[in-house]
C-alpha cells in the first residue's frame, strides 16, 4: 500500500514516519509541505492513502482534496479546526488530532485498512469544510498546470455548465467541479445572486438593467456583458439591491 | 449606607450655635410681651430645644428612607404632621409649667400660630436639605459603583485579550515535542522548557504589568524559538532596536499577538522562507514598533477579514491608552508591515 504524507512542519511528519515504521504492509512514496506538493505527488504516484494535514499554506487540506478527481483514502490529521472537527464527526473518514498517540494512530489505520468503503465519505467532508470563514472568503480551482486562489470579491458571474460551474474573473474563466446551487449557498447572499437558473451575478457589477421579453430582463455589467434575468431571479435582486 | 451631613466636622458645631441663635431671638421677642424672664428662659429654650431634636429626627429619617417618587410631597406633608405634634408637645409642656400665669397663658396662645409657622419652615428647610444631600450621596455611590464595574469590565477585557493564546499554537508545539522525545528526546525536553516558560508568561495575572522593551524581545525570541523548531526549514528572523530605546517600558504581552499574526499571515499566504523583521526605535515621545512579514498580495484580500488579530491589538491599545491611531499596517511590495506606536508614560 502506497501513502504520502502531506504536512507543513517537517516534525509533524516525522511523527506519522515513526509510527508507520512497523507497518510493512504500508511504504511512503512521498513527503510534501504544501498542498501544491501534495497536488503533484497523489497525480505522479496515485497513493492508496494520504495522511492530510488541514491548515497549510496557500491552499488548505481540504481545498486540495477538492482538487482531485477521484481521491484515494485520507486520514486527516490536524491540530485544532473547528469546522474540520464538525466535518468528521458525522463522517467515517478518520481523523488524528495533534497530537495523537501511537495507538490511536493504529487505530486509524485499521479503519483504513479494514473497512475501506466506509472511509471513502470524503465528498461529505468537503461540503461541511467549504462553510468555514475561509473557504466561504475564497475559491480554489485548477488552471492548466496551475493552482489559482480567486478571492470572492474577484468574481464578475457564475454560469452554469453540465457538471461544472465556469467562474468568470477580470483574468478569464475557470472550470470547477461544483453545482450552482452550492454556490448559491456558500457565496454571500449580499453579494451574489442567482438571477437565472444557469447565471448567479456579483451585484456590483451591474450598471443597468433592461426589460426583455415579457417578465424577463437583461442585466448589463460594467464590463458589457449582458446576461438574461428570470422572473424570480429578478424579484430576488429587487430585494437584495433594496428596490 | 449614605453619611450623614451631621457627621461632617463643624457640622454639629454649626447646629448648636444655629439653635442658639433662636433661643436668643425667641427670647428677646418674648421679653416684648411682657412675659417675665423665667417664662422667656423655659420657654425659648424648651421650643428650640425640640425642635432641633424634631430635625435631627427627620435627618436620620432620610439618611435610612428616601422616597423614590413624589419627593417634595413626603417632605411637605412629613413637616406638617412634624410640626403639628411639636406644637402639641410644647404648647401641652408650657402650659402644665405655667399654668397659673394668665398673662403667659394668653401670649402662648395667640403665638400658636407664629411658632407653628416657624416650625414648618424650620423643618421644611432641613428635610429639603436632607433630601437633597442624601439623593445626591446616593447618585455619587451609583456612580462610583459604575465607575467600579466599568473598570472591573475593562480588566477583564484586556486580560481576555492578552490571553489569547491560539490554540493552534499551543497543539502543534505539543504534536513537535512528541516528535521529538522519539528521535531527539534532549532537544524535547529543551523545547518543554521554552514552552512552559511562554506559557508562564501569558499566566501572569496583574493587569498593568509593565516591561522593559527588553524583557518583551527576550520574551519574543522564546515565542520565536518555538516557532522555529516547528517551521525551522522556513522561518527566518531578524530583530533590530536602538539602544536607547531598549529601557522603554510598554504593556507586557502586547507585541506577542502582534508577532504571531504576522507569523501565521506570512507562512499560510506564501510558499518557501518566510522572514519576519521586527524593529524597535524611540521617536520623540512614542516607542515605534514595526513587524513585518511576506504576502503574497493577490490572494491576501481574503484573508485580512478572517482570523488574524490585529483587531483585537486595536482594541487593547485602545483601552490602554485611549486612543484608536496607535496600530497602522501598510503594504510595501510584497510586504505587510504592522506599525505599533507606544506613547511613553511617566
Amino acid at each position: 500500500m502506497k501513502c504520502v504524507i502531506i504536512d507543513d512542519e517537517p516534525l509533524a511528519r516525522t511523527i506519522v514516519k515513526e509510527y508507520l515504521q512497523h507497518h510493512s504492509d504500508i511504504e511512503i512514496i512521498a513527503e510534501c509541505n504544501d498542498g501544491f506538493e501534495g497536488l503533484k505527488a497523489i497525480q505522479q504516484f496515485q497513493p492508496d492513502l494520504i495522511f492530510l494535514d488541514i491548515q497549510m499554506p496557500k491552499i488548505n487540506g481540504f481545498e486540495m482534496l477538492e482538487l482531485i478527481e477521484t481521491p484515494p483514502q485520507v486520514i486527516f490529521t490536524t491540530a485544532f479546526e473547528e469546522f474540520a472537527i464538525k466535518a468528521f464527526e458525522n463522517n467515517a473518514v478518520d481523523y488524528l488530532l495533534k497530537p495523537f498517540s501511537k495507538e490511536r494512530f493504529n487505530k486509524a489505520l485499521q479503519k483504513v485498512l479494514h473497512q475501506p468503503g466506509e472511509t471513502k465519505k470524503t465528498d461529505a467532508i468537503l461540503e461541511t469544510a467549504s462553510y468555514s470563514p475561509q473557504q466561504a472568503a475564497r475559491v480554489v480551482v485548477k488552471d492548466g498546470g496551475k493552482i489559482r486562489i480567486i478571492p470572492i470579491t474577484q468574481i464578475q458571474y457564475l454560469e452554469a455548465a453540465d457538471d461544472y460551474v465556469k467562474i468568470f474573473t477580470a483574468d478569464g474563466h475557470f472550470l470547477k467541479k461544483k453545482t450552482m446551487q452550492y454556490f448559491e449557498q456558500t457565496l454571500l447572499q449580499q453579494q451574489f445572486v442567482r438571477i437565472h437558473r444557469s447565471y448567479i451575478i456579483n451585484i456590483q457589477l451591474i450598471t443597468r438593467m433592461d426589460a426583455y421579453e415579457k417578465d424577463s430582463y437583461l442585466a448589463i455589467l460594467s464590463t458589457g456583458q449582458k446576461l438574461p434575468v428570470s422572473k424570480t431571479g429578478y424579484s430576488k435582486l429587487r430585494e437584495v439591491l433594496g428596490m | 449606607m449614605a453619611k450623614s451631613f451631621l457627621s461632617n466636622k463643624g457640622t454639629p458645631l454649626f447646629f448648636g450655635f444655629w439653635w442658639l441663635l433662636w433661643i436668643f431671638v425667641q427670647w428677646n421677642v418674648l421679653l416684648k410681651f411682657g412675659v417675665t424672664e423665667v417664662q422667656a428662659i423655659v420657654d425659648s429654650y424648651a421650643s428650640n430645644i425640640l425642635l432641633g431634636a424634631s430635625c435631627i429626627l427627620i435627618i436620620n429619617n432620610m439618611r435610612y428612607y428616601l422616597p423614590k417618587h413624589e419627593k417634595y410631597w413626603y417632605v411637605f406633608a412629613v413637616s406638617f404632621v412634624l410640626s403639628c405634634v411639636w406644637l402639641l408637645v410644647i404648647r401641652t409642656l408650657l402650659w402644665l409649667i405655667f399654668k397659673n400665669d394668665e398673662h403667659y397663658l394668653s401670649v402662648l396662645k395667640n403665638s400658636s400660630t407664629i411658632r407653628f409657622g416657624f416650625a414648618f419652615l424650620m423643618i421644611g428647610c432641613i428635610s429639603t436639605i436632607s433630601l437633597l444631600w442624601f439623593t445626591q450621596q446616593d447618585q455619587q455611590m451609583g456612580d462610583n459603583q459604575k465607575k467600579e464595574i466599568e473598570r472591573l469590565a475593562k480588566e477583564a477585557e484586556l486580560y481576555k485579550l492578552r490571553q489569547q493564546l491560539q490554540p493552534h499554537f499551543l497543539f502543534n508545539s505539543l504534536n513537535s515535542i512528541s516528535a521529538l522525545t522519539g528521535t531527539q528526546p534532549e532537544k524535547a525536553r529543551h523545547m518543554i522548557q521554552q514552552l512552559s516558560d511562554f506559557l508562564r508568561g501569558t499566566l501572569r495575572k496583574e493587569d498593568h504589568h509593565w516591561n522593559t522593551l527588553q524583557e518583551e524581545l527576550q520574551y519574543l525570541e522564546l515565542y520565536l524559538d518555538i516557532e522555529k523548531v516547528r517551521f525551522g526549514h522556513r522561518l527566518q528572523t531578524v530583530i533590530e532596536f536602538d539602544e536607547n530605546s531598549l529601557a522603554t517600558k510598554l504593556p507586557a504581552l502586547l507585541l506577542q499577538p502582534v508577532v504571531e499574526n504576522a507569523i501565521k499571515f506570512g507562512l499560510y499566504d506564501t510558499i518557501g522562507e518566510v522572514v519576519i523583521s521586527i524593529h524597535a526605535k524611540k521617536i520623540d515621545k512614542f516607542l515605534e514598533i514595526s513587524v513585518s512579514n511576506p504576502f503574497d498580495p493577490e490572494t491576501a484580500q481574503p484573508l485580512q477579514g478572517t482570523g488574524f488579530g490585529l483587531p483585537s491589538i486595536k482594541r487593547r491599545l485602545f483601552l490602554l491608552f485611549g486612543r484608536n491611531d496607535l496600530l497602522q499596517t501598510k503594504q510595501d511590495n510584497n510586504f505587510f508591515i504592522t506599525l505599533i506606536q507606544i506613547p511613553e508614560t511617566v
